[in-house]
């Protein structure tokens, strides 16, 4: 599309997508069948879609860098724009389900990018399931960061499973995630924060941050600042809840 | 799961297992489990005393002799799973499933049993001591996709999973498996169909030995499970000159159905849907290549194998074709066996006649039934597992229309209410 070209979901004034142009869906259910392609392998990712200036022709990686933060359920991709200044060399990459709001981070960083010439390269995101296919986009131990921010509650027992940390989706984060990788959740319903947090301390390859770890890491901080959900709930003064935890090498494995 | 009327009865395929050191053969049609004494001569009586349900009540969907050939292990829509001694033929525990039970493994040394259900989760059972009754532990998920196959590594290091979203899960078997598995070794990622069989191949250059898959994208590929590389994809159905090599819009017709190792390993038979016959894959370890060496067709009868099966270093190969339910035919479980023998890199493998098959006539009448039926019911049948095995595996493509007209339909919605 040529810039000139009057998009009515961009508004005039800042130039940003209107969000009221992608309202979706409040929940998508992530157990029913995929509609959008999804990538074979973490070699098949075509990081010259998503990082076009850093990766100049398609494919030939001139660079060997990687995607090593992930956003999951990343919504209107608030957090990604607040990292992707503050760590300007870090590839990273929201994953959402929803189309429409997959469709406006797109715009989002698209406008960004032009506005400011240089900046948010490093930020991309795909429309993808990821309780399903977080294997077909990073290797092992690829990541550093992955994020799971205000996620679904899914309050009924019986839809548990659908929750994005569960015992079995942490082995795949564990998989995904370096040695030293952080994940960091953060919610504003109690329930799930106490759900989050007995999985990660359950889970064999992964031990909670001190109190002082938590401090000394300025993205903690974003946590409930940088989002959408996560501003909502401020401006309502509700409470959060996070749990952010460190990959280890489990201890049967130590020698 | 969809929007037209299901059917009322599933069919499903007959199997068919070989002891390890081909003592005996077991088939698998409905819910029938028939098993011949290859050393006596004779069909085997089961026996099951099992409190709740004795024997099977719905379709087999797995059955698989242990690698000591002690143990057997049978599984599938009625949610059980039963495991057999093979001395006494007496089922010596049976697990109740949640869910319907789509693949089964046993480990090595027999202790434990491995079960995945429709749900993408794999189950363990520990069989010592053995309790007639066992409540499995939940061993690892695949997130909400069916498992096509199980299988534990040669070396017993891995536990292989295998499901409809392409994906291959090489996940450490831990030392207390009851507790779950948790460190993922590898994923074999670069199908674009779901994986419908694994196997090893194995050679003293390479006692960790190499993993096969077929496909419903019509191939079968090798790869290292220590890293999840893959070294070699052989396009079988275009080699056997099934498809054209542009035969892209067909490509679903000729999904691998099975894949068996033969003679230690060193050939590989491959089942594919429509083929009436085998295909025989090389494996050249040190290379670390596939290629076809042979293409056997079953001159004189239409016989598409629905499972094949087989003991390392014999050199014959086992298959049935054959079907539960299978609408319109009087026998509600259908099967025939054949016989490939002398399957060696230099031979020119047989096809043996029914005179001349390991067991004779008893072996088919234990195996089989007694029912005689043509060509043409076994083709029916061949064809009906292909359209099932397509309907539960095949990703499906709606147009936004009728996606929105599913929607409506979809089960969970009208359940709520
Ligand atoms: C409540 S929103 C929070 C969004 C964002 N993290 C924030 O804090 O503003 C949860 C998001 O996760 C997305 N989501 C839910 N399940 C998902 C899945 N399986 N894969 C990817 N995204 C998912 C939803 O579409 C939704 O946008």
């Amino acid at each position: 599309m040529s810039e000139t070209e009057v998009n009515p979901t961009i508004s005039k004034s800042t130039g940003l997508p209107r969000k009221r142009f992608y309202r979706a869906r409040a929940h998508s259910n992530p157990l029913s069948d995929s509609h959008f392609p999804v990538s074979i392998s973490p070699s098949h990712v075509d990081y010259s879609l998503h990082y076009p200036q850093l990766f100049l022709s398609s494919g030939q990686a001139d660079s060997s860098k990687r995607i090593q933060f992930a956003d999951v359920g990343c919504g209107f991709g608030g957090l990604l724009i607040s990292l992707s200044t503050l760590f300007p060399e870090t590839l990273m990459i929201g994953m959402e389900l929803r189309d429409k709001v997959t469709e406006y981070v797109k715009e989002r960083i698209s406008s960004l990018r032009v506005a400011n010439p240089g900046q948010y390269q490093n930020v991309s995101v795909v429309r993808t399931n990821s309780m399903k296919y977080i294997p077909n986009y990073f290797g092992k131990g690829q990541l550093s960061k992955m994020f799971f921010l205000f996620p679904d509650p899914h309050f009924k027992e019986k839809n548990h499973r659908r929750r994005v940390i569960s015992p079995f989706l942490l082995d795949e984060y564990a998989y995904v995630l370096e040695v030293g990788g952080i994940i960091y959740t953060i919610t504003d319903v109690e329930e799930l924060g106490d759900w989050m947090k007995s999985c990660l301390e359950n889970h064999p390859m992964f031990e909670a941050l001190t109190e002082k770890e938590l401090e000394a890491d300025p993205v903690v901080k974003l946590l409930c600042s940088a989002t959408e959900e996560g501003q909502k709930v401020a401006r309502n003064g509700g409470q959060t809840f996070q749990a952010v935890f460190r990959r280890i090498v489990p201890s049967n494995q130590t020698s | 799961m969809d929007s037209e009327p299901k059917k009322d009865i599933e069919v499903a395929p007959a199997l068919i297992a070989v002891h390890p050191y081909q003592c005996s053969v077991a088939v698998a049609v409905g819910h029938h489990l028939r098993v011949f004494d290859l050393l006596a001569g004779s069909a085997v009586s089961l026996t099951d005393d099992s409190a709740a349900v004795p024997f099977h009540t719905d379709n087999i969907r797995a059955i698989r002799f242990g690698a000591k050939g002690k143990l057997f292990v049978s599984a599938g829509d009625d949610k059980t799973v039963k495991v057999w001694s093979t001395e006494s033929w007496s089922c010596i525990t049976s697990v109740s499933s949640e869910k319907r039970v789509s693949a089964v493994a046993i480990s090595d040394d027999g202790t434990y049993v491995c079960f995945a259900d429709k749900f993408g989760l794999v189950w363990v059972v520990d069989l010592d001591p053995p309790l007639r009754d066992k409540k499995p532990s939940p061993l690892l998920s695949h997130y909400c996709s069916i498992i096509t196959s199980l299988e534990f590594s040669p070396d017993g290091r891995f536990i292989l999973s295998a499901d409809r979203d392409f994906k291959i899960r090489v996940t450490c078997f831990p030392e207390k498996p009851l507790n779950g598995a948790h460190q993922i070794q590898s994923f074999c990622l670069g199908h674009t169909e779901f994986v419908s069989c694994l196997a090893f191949v194995q050679a003293l250059e390479c006692p960790q030995g190499l993993l096969l898959s077929g496909s419903g994208d019509s191939t079968v590929r090798l790869w290292n499970v220590d890293s999840g590389a893959l070294l070699d994809t052989c396009e079988v159905a275009i080699k056997a000159g099934l498809v054209e090599s542009d035969g892209k819009a067909e490509e679903h017709d000729h999904a691998v159905t099975d894949l068996c190792t033969v003679l230690d390993g060193l050939l590989v038979a491959v089942a594919i849907q429509s083929l009436q016959g085998i295909i025989l894959l090389s494996c050249n370890v040190s290379a670390k290549t596939l290629s076809v060496a042979k293409v056997v067709l079953m001159a004189g009868e239409a016989f598409v194998p629905t499972c094949l099966g087989s003991s390392p270093s014999t050199g014959k190969l086992w298959m049935v074709t054959g079907v539960s339910n299978l609408p319109g035919c009087n026998y509600p479980a259908l099967a025939r066996v054949r016989v490939i023998s002398g399957i060696d890199v230099e031979q020119e493998p047989v096809v043996v006649g029914d005179d001349n098959i390991p067991g004779g006539e008893k072996l088919l009448e234990t195996l089989q039934g007694n029912a005689s039926v043509d060509d043409n019911t076994f083709l029916a049948a061949a064809e009906a597992v292909k359209t099932a095995m397509d309907h539960l595996l095949i990703k499906k493509q709606y147009p936004s229309a009728n996606r929105e007209s599913r929607k409506k339909c979809r089960n969970d919605r009208k359940l709520k209410g």
